[in-house]
């Protein structure tokens, strides 16, 4: 099966003034050939001749239901007794409309480390101050740490790898009127605050609490930015953070976060960075 | 009982402590002796100060382990481990300064306990009070506790027995030993993973723990099910996959290790776990849980003294982590670092107890790619490290840092680094995965990379006799170079001190100060008279038991 083309241009096809054309198909070595390779395994055993006739068979019914068609299982190996490993060439039918293609707008520009340090060198002057603690009762460090510790997590560094972060972890049961305390002197720029401990929404009600204080601890209060797997990503102005991290959230995303809070990027140095 | 012949007698009938490479290392570098030598007088110079920190120092983890060896198991209902309440009560009312066991073997006689299982009950409850005794009844409780922790100790000479002894009816695997990693969180899962990975060819299985367990200050109990990207390290779980790893040893005719990490706040009570349970070889280094966890260096130096003593007389080979130093920093500008770690890791190892056999340190293949005659390099600093420990296994770790979703290329690269890994003898190389970095390893991509393996091995294993680089080349050259580098920062080191040079952030990118870090409020400082038997055992006091009747006490027949 195969979609229509919508306009009934053929994929690859340049329309007059268009810089590239809007429907496409994968390119194996043809424009429009539509060659794809994949490779998978299936739990199904390849020792006897029948079940090696059945795995390729099996493996080709796959290809087809994923819209290759035809396709060849170039490569099939047997896994211990009970899988099978298959490679498989094949032409996708699919076409690709490049005006469907919507690109999910993050507020702020996934960097890397070294893009990171440069930012902040260049649009702050100084090492980026960030306090992190678990508040309240939560005495599960895990997602800081995951943020803050060198280790870090999801094969990226934690913030301590930074070179122009400054890292001050105060580990878990932080009360909130320390946490403010220790973030003046210290001098931060923002505070990260964890909350695992979801037990009569403690998670919400803790880190009002803290917005509160910092809002009453007067003027220049640090960035607020809280993370932990129950928040909504959606609900910072009701907790009266700046910014709320879920699930799944990686040290790279948290730093990119507060460079771009931070410190005005000038465009060349970005550039620069890049290169 | 045998009089001990060396102050840190192990079992006599031990024949595989020494698990350092099984052939003779090929000398190829024409690295300076002198120089050589000087690494290791800065080395032992560098860690003195450090260890007689060590001997003068205690810290609850320490202390815990007295009690779990002398046989206190399991929680209380919210989990916390008898042996943290106990000791948890000891400081709160007499102090820990003179050693859990003078306190609790006390209370356990005046109080006619039948165990310390019912002792810690009523600790907990705050029905004990602890004192530091005197006279005659310092005697009985030093006795009482002294004959506890022998028969602990001779569980673990038992176990060390029985290794030997499934080692001689299965078979040792030939080097490189092939390290690979399970970690589903679910013991239940690991097994048969674990089982399947030794059929198709692994040497040694590694389980993973849960994120964060380093930075627990206990340890868990039981079977576990759920964890965050690996299985919680609990005595349990130890139990269970040593068992099913000895059936698939049968089955398969060779001895199939077991690894986990004796790291993080928990570092010495894991290591006397595995030491009852069998583990083979543990994650233990010197200064990992300082750079990357932030625990304390005091706390970390302490607890690392005491655990090698135990895995010196389990007969555990101990694995460095070098290997992570180059995931923060270049590769080629911090490989003397590396170089520095692991004289520093054979040092405090060596001082422990530990024989050069028992000493896998770590090291890996991490320069970026792009860097011209990359693989050159890589060679220069394998080559380096094997002539610098040549009695020690060494564990090579395969690229991470420059693995990028292209598989394709990954998969090269890690044929490169299997390359690497024959041509310069290492002893056990941890499998890289193509997919390293984007998500836990596929069936498939652990079948590939035992293939990329076996292929390298077969086709390339006797090149290293083949493999002699020029004298005053590249290779030559680099690697004197590294051990130049290497020399200059242990002097640095020796002159300022080692925790000065961690605080200031040498090792990895960090700094680190002495007082800073978790776990500091667990370190105690030893009081005239502080007495632990685990510690007096280990440190040579007594020898070796009969093993037949050390077999016959964890069940195992001769």
């Amino acid at each position: 099966m195969s979609d229509q083309p919508q306009s009934g241009q053929q994929p690859g096809e340049l329309q007059p003034g268009q810089q590239q054309p809007q429907v496409v198909r994968p390119y194996g070595d043809t424009t429009g050939d539509g060659r794809v390779q994949v490779s998978f395994t299936l739990p199904v055993p390849f020792g006897t001749a029948t079940e090696k006739a059945r795995a390729e068979g099996a493996a080709l019914q796959l290809a087809a239901k994923m819209g290759l068609e035809p396709a060849m299982a170039v490569h099939a190996k047997g896994m211990g007794p009970d899988f099978t490993f298959f490679i498989v060439y094949g032409r996708v039918g699919h076409l690709v409309d490049l005006s469907q293609v919507v690109v999910a707008e993050r507020e702020f520009p996934l960097l890397s480390p070294a893009e990171v340090n440069l930012r902040i060198r260049s649009g702050l002057g100084r090492k980026l101050v960030v306090v992190g603690a678990c508040i309240g009762t939560d005495a599960h460090t895990v997602g800081i740490d995951a943020i803050l510790n060198v280790k870090g997590h999801a094969g990226e560094k934690g913030l301590e790898y930074y070179r122009e972060i400054r890292v001050v972890n105060l580990g878990s049961q932080v009360e909130v009127d320390k946490l403010v305390d220790r973030s003046k002197a210290e001098g931060a720029d923002a505070v990260l605050v964890s909350q695992v401990v979801t037990q009569r929404d403690a998670h919400i009600q803790n880190v009002q609490q803290m917005s509160a204080a910092f809002d009453a601890a007067g003027p220049g209060r640090p960035l607020l930015v809280v993370g932990g797997p129950r928040y909504d990503p959606a609900s910072a102005p009701s907790l009266g953070v700046d910014k709320v991290f879920g699930k799944a959230t990686t040290p790279g995303e948290v730093a990119s976060y507060l460079a771009y809070s931070l410190a005005p990027a000038p465009a060349a140095a970005l550039a620069e960075a890049s290169a | 009982m045998e009089a001990a012949s060396s102050p840190r007698a192990v079992p006599a009938a031990s024949v595989t402590a020494a698990t350092g490479p099984d052939r003779p290392v090929t000398r190829r570098l024409s690295l300076d002796p002198a120089l050589v030598r000087e690494a290791r007088e800065l080395a032992g110079r560098a860690g003195q100060p450090i260890v007689d920190m060590a001997r003068t120092h205690t810290t609850v983890s320490v202390e815990r382990v007295v009690l779990r060896l002398a046989g206190l198991q399991g929680a209380d209902d919210d989990g916390m481990p008898w042996v943290n309440r106990l000791a948890d009560a000891v400081r709160d009312s007499a102090g820990l300064e003179h050693g859990v066991a003078l306190p609790a073997w006390d209370a356990l006689r005046a109080g006619n306990y039948p165990d310390l299982g019912a002792l810690a009950r009523d600790a907990a409850a705050g029905k004990v009070s602890f004192r530091i005794p005197g006279g005659a009844d310092a005697h009985s409780a030093r006795d009482a506790a002294a004959a506890a922790l022998g028969r602990g100790i001779s569980r673990i000479d038992a176990q060390r027995a029985a290794r030997d002894q499934m080692i001689a009816q299965t078979s040792q695997p030939r080097m490189p030993w092939i390290y690979l990693i399970v970690a589903t969180g679910d013991i239940y899962e690991d097994i048969p993973q674990a089982q399947a990975a030794a059929r198709e060819g692994a040497d040694i299985i590694a389980v993973i723990r849960s994120t964060g367990q380093s930075l627990l200050d206990y340890v868990p109990e039981g079977a576990t099910r759920e964890g965050f990207a690996g299985t919680y390290a609990t005595q349990e779980n130890f139990r269970l996959m040593r068992a099913a790893l000895d059936e698939t040893s049968r089955e398969l005719g060779r001895y199939v290790r077991l690894t986990n990490y004796a790291s993080g706040l928990c570092m010495p009570e894991i290591a006397a776990l595995a030491g009852l349970e069998r583990l083979d070889m543990m994650l233990n280094d010197c200064m990992y849980g300082i750079i990357f966890r932030d625990i304390n260096p005091r706390r970390t130096f302490i607890d690392q003294r005491f655990s090698r003593q135990i895995h010196a007389r389990a007969g555990i080979t101990i694995n460095t982590g070098e290997d992570n130093y180059l995931t923060t920093a270049d590769a080629v500008d911090a490989a003397h670092t590396v170089v520095v770690s692991q004289l520093m890791n054979e040092f405090f190892g060596k001082e422990a107890g530990l024989a050069d056999g028992q000493l896998g340190l770590g090291h890996a293949f991490e320069i970026n790619p792009a860097v011209p005659d990359s693989f050159l390099l890589e060679l220069a600093h394998a080559q380096l490290i094997r002539e610098l420990f040549p009695e020690a296994p060494l564990k090579y770790m395969p690229p991470t840092k420059h693995m990028t979703g292209n598989v394709f290329a990954g998969y090269l690269l890690d044929a490169f680094f299997n390359l690497a890994g024959v041509m310069t003898d290492q002893s056990i190389l941890l499998i890289g995965m193509m997919t390293e970095g984007i998500h836990t390893p596929f069936l498939s991509d652990r079948d590939l990379a035992l293939e990329n393996v076996r292929y390298v091995r077969d086709a390339a294993g006797r090149l290293g006799e083949s493999f002699q680089p020029t004298p005053g080349g590249f290779i030559d050259q680099r690697a004197s170079q590294v051990l130049a580098e290497a020399v200059a920062l242990l002097r640095r080191i020796t002159d300022e001190g080692l925790l000065t040079a961690i605080a200031e952030g040498t090792f990895g990118i960090t700094r680190r100060p002495a007082d800073g870090g978790r776990g500091l409020e667990g370190v105690i400082e030893q009081a005239d008279g502080y007495f632990n038997p685990a510690r007096d055992i280990l440190d040579g006091a007594d020898a070796a038991g009969d093993p037949a009747a050390e077999l016959s006490e964890i069940g195992v027949s001769s």
